[in-house]
């Protein structure tokens, strides 16, 4: 039976609340959300670069109160960086403090493992938080093999154990989301524990939408010729395909350069905003015949 | 509820049949998310077993075809449809089928076409199923609804030229218009054989269209059994595939970059903690690099992987000191100056398709004179630095073979690969020389994506 969740009560509800913190989610976007919340389950969203996977995280953390932890991942992120580490130069001066006391070595052992000397890392921070905490575990493909059998425990079990301390379990399960540019594939272990949610370069409808949310000075018939010129551009054969974010820049360019029509002049003159590679531009330069 | 229940145990395992590996935690974790969702929304039901099950994108194009087996959109023709056709039909048993509805229907559809008009695309999918569709009189246990007779019937890729003309007028650039109408009218062709599938399904039980009628996603496809669609779609998956290939290689490099120990480092790092060399330094290891060196058949029969291969190849190129390419079929034409740095890949692929005919001298595969010629021509080409990499199905129409002209090849290279795209099942059969050759140059099977992939990882 539907439950009251702590975060969304109906995929509509995630969906309502979404749109009014300016994030516009499609159906599935919501759904995913909300599920993610009421099964208290990771959600791991893949998708190209700059569809909006870190923002969806921001705009849960943001509609609902929460507080975002984010775990930026990249190569040789080690347990240290994640989790916890001990605060060795602090032992070291409680040791050297107590050098003239007569306090037995057993004494001082449990003095320097306890939370005093703890340094918290984003996911021991995260799970240890009273408070609503949204955890955003951003492009874990970039991320070692190793790490990911680090995130194991803390996604399926949301608890950390710590050797000297034992286990730390979570207060209040956060709302985790992991973001993955799918780079490389993921382990089964750490997919099978997560929810999945594909992003995808949104429809003309939806986009048009993000786009005058997002850059309110833009005049509503520009916009729409914008989407349609990005729509057009996405279904070319483009080493990197423009994203909702480079539609923004783009959108934020034109309104900077007081562009008022969006005319084969001004898109040629504006192309390097939304492509990136010198033969994309020189393609699309062709297919639409900007320069004849 | 029981019901239900035996229905979602068939369609995890029709999953599973299918190749998506559903856990039986998945399984769980599905049932919990349709417990936590209203199923009053079909599209509700559909995202929740999509975000429960299927976690790779790959695969979601399996997943969606058997969801509609299992949980079919409608069942027989639907409310909408028969309400809509009622006042064009004239009544019950009026005629259905004929040159003036078909002219009709045909109308209708490129109205829909020429707007995208998803919604109204669907509804005229399963029209067109019902009523050019259907196969009366056949014995019981023969599917009666065929896709194909409806296709053949209705034939929408005639429309392609009024959809494009129609696009003009909507002020669309010509290349560009005809690229969208085909696209159109695949993903309506692709509607129908749903919407015959789902028809099938219904009356013969899912299991039985989950067994044969769900195609294999898009990286287990065979290059030579591939429709025109999915070769757009493989090309498509060239760019990332090459990516990830390279993130996971520059990963793995890294962690095995640790070369000597460097004494110099490690003694000035020791100084910070009192002389004890906590943490050893390392120089890095030089990296080594291949010239590569590819041959590749050009023929019909194999062109697509050919391709294929090359275009995976240049994608990589960096991970390579140099890259030379050679096309075949009877001659040897060099090819390598098709792919500079940043090339346009439509563009390569046009360029290559013209120099097919360089190629060629008579168009009948000759292994053997290729080989020969290239020899003669090329030998420079390999050097102790370089690989050899030959791409082809090995039949050589009962020709000459050659066979110590391709050891002294193989000889002069580093290492060398022959990739075959047919399964292994059939080589040596009918004109292939596949363990001849593969006798002298190690032969390794290479029918899909997924398998290119695995091969050009491994030799890097």
């Amino acid at each position: 039976m539907p439950q009251p969740s702590t975060w969304f009560s109906s995929p509509d509800d995630a969906a309502a609340r979404l749109a009014e913190s300016g994030y516009l989610a499609d159906p599935t976007t919501a759904t995913t959300a909300y599920l993610a919340g009421a099964l208290e389950k990771p959600l791991l969203v893949e998708g190209p670069a700059g569809v909006g996977k870190t923002e969806l995280a921001k705009a849960v953390a943001r509609t609902t109160g929460a507080d975002l932890v984010r775990l930026q991942c990249y190569e040789g992120l080690d347990e240290a960086r994640a989790l916890y580490e001990w605060n060795y130069k602090k032992q070291l001066l409680r040791i050297q403090a107590s050098h003239g006391d007569d306090q037995t070595w057993s004494e001082t052992h449990d003095d320097i493992f306890t939370d005093e000397f703890l340094l918290t890392r984003p996911l021991l921070t995260a799970i240890r938080r009273e408070e609503p905490t949204v955890l955003l575990i951003d492009e874990v493909d970039k991320t070692d093999v190793e790490v990911e059998g680090l995130l194991l425990e803390v996604l399926s079990d949301f608890q950390v154990t710590i050797p000297e301390m034992g286990t730390v379990s979570a207060v209040r399960r956060p709302f985790v989301v992991l973001t993955s540019n799918a780079t490389r594939e993921l382990s089964e272990a750490v997919k099978r524990r997560c929810l999945y949610l594909h992003l995808d370069y949104p429809d003309a409808e939806r986009e048009r939408e993000i786009v005058v949310s997002q850059v309110p000075d833009l005049d509503e018939r520009v916009a729409g010729q914008l989407v349609a010129t990005i729509s057009r551009l996405r279904e070319l054969d483009l080493k990197k395909a423009p994203s909702i974010a480079e539609s923004v820049d783009w959108a934020r360019t034109l309104v900077a350069l007081e562009i008022g029509e969006l005319d084969d002049k001004a898109v040629s003159d504006t192309l390097g905003v939304v492509l990136k590679h010198v033969s994309d531009q020189a393609r699309a330069v062709k297919e639409l015949r900007l320069r004849s | 509820m029981s019901g239900l229940v035996d229905r979602h145990i068939s369609f995890l395992e029709a999953l599973r049949a299918a190749g998506l590996s559903v856990s039986l935690a998945e399984d769980l974790d599905a049932i919990a998310a349709l417990s936590a969702l209203d199923w009053d929304d079909r599209r509700v039901v559909h995202d929740g077993y999509a975000a429960t099950l299927v976690k790779k994108q790959s695969q979601r194009p399996t997943f969606d075809a058997l969801f509609d087996v299992y949980f079919p959109r409608m069942v027989g023709d639907g409310v909408a449809v028969r309400a809509g056709s009622d006042d064009d039909d004239g009544g019950e048993g009026g005629v259905r089928d004929n040159a003036e509805q078909l002219a009709g229907f045909r109308d209708e559809l490129f109205d829909a076409l020429s707007d995208g008009d998803q919604q109204a695309l669907l509804q005229l999918a399963a029209e067109m199923v019902a009523r050019f569709g259907a196969m009366p009189g056949r014995g019981p246990g023969l599917s009666s609804w065929s896709a194909y007779t409806a296709l053949q019937r209705v034939s929408p890729s005639e429309l392609v030229d009024r959809v494009v003309q129609a696009l003009l007028a909507d002020g669309r650039l010509d290349g560009e218009a005809r690229r969208e109408a085909g696209r159109r009218i695949g993903s309506f062709t692709k509607m129908v054989e749903d919407d015959a599938r789902r028809r099938i399904a219904e009356e013969k039980g899912p299991e039985h269209v989950a067994n044969v009628a769900i195609r294999p996603s898009i990286d287990r496809i065979d290059f030579t059994a591939a429709r025109k669609s999915d070769l757009e779609d493989m090309r498509r998956e060239i760019y990332p595939l090459a990516r990830r290939l390279a993130t996971r290689l520059t990963q793995e490099h890294h962690a095995r970059r640790r070369g000597p120990l460097d004494f110099r480092r490690t003694v000035r790092a020791s100084i910070s903690t009192g002389g004890v060399p906590l943490v050893t330094h390392h120089k890095p290891k030089r990296p080594h690099r291949t010239e590569l060196v590819v041959l590749c058949d050009v023929s019909g029969s194999v062109a697509n992987f050919a391709q294929f291969t090359l275009l995976l190849v240049y994608a990589l190129r960096d991970q390579f000191e140099k890259v030379r390419a050679f096309t075949f079929i009877d001659h040897v034409h060099e090819v390598t100056e098709h792919f500079t740095p940043g090339a346009d890949v439509a563009d390569v692929m046009t360029n290559l398709a013209a120099a097919t005919s360089h190629a060629a001298l008579w168009g009948r595969t000759n292994y053997g004179r290729a080989l020969a010629k290239f020899e003669e021509q090329h030998a420079d080409a390999l050097g102790p630095k370089s690989s050899l990499l030959v791409l082809g199905d090995a039949r050589s129409n009962y020709s000459d073979l050659n066979l110590d002209v391709l050891e002294r090849l193989a000889g002069a290279a580093r290492h060398s690969w022959w990739l075959n795209p047919e399964h292994r099942r059939h080589w040596d059969t009918g004109d292939s020389a596949a363990s001849r050759y593969g006798e002298v140059v190690p032969m390794v099977e290479c029918r899909n994506l997924t398998q290119l992939g695995e091969f050009v990882h491994d030799i890097l």
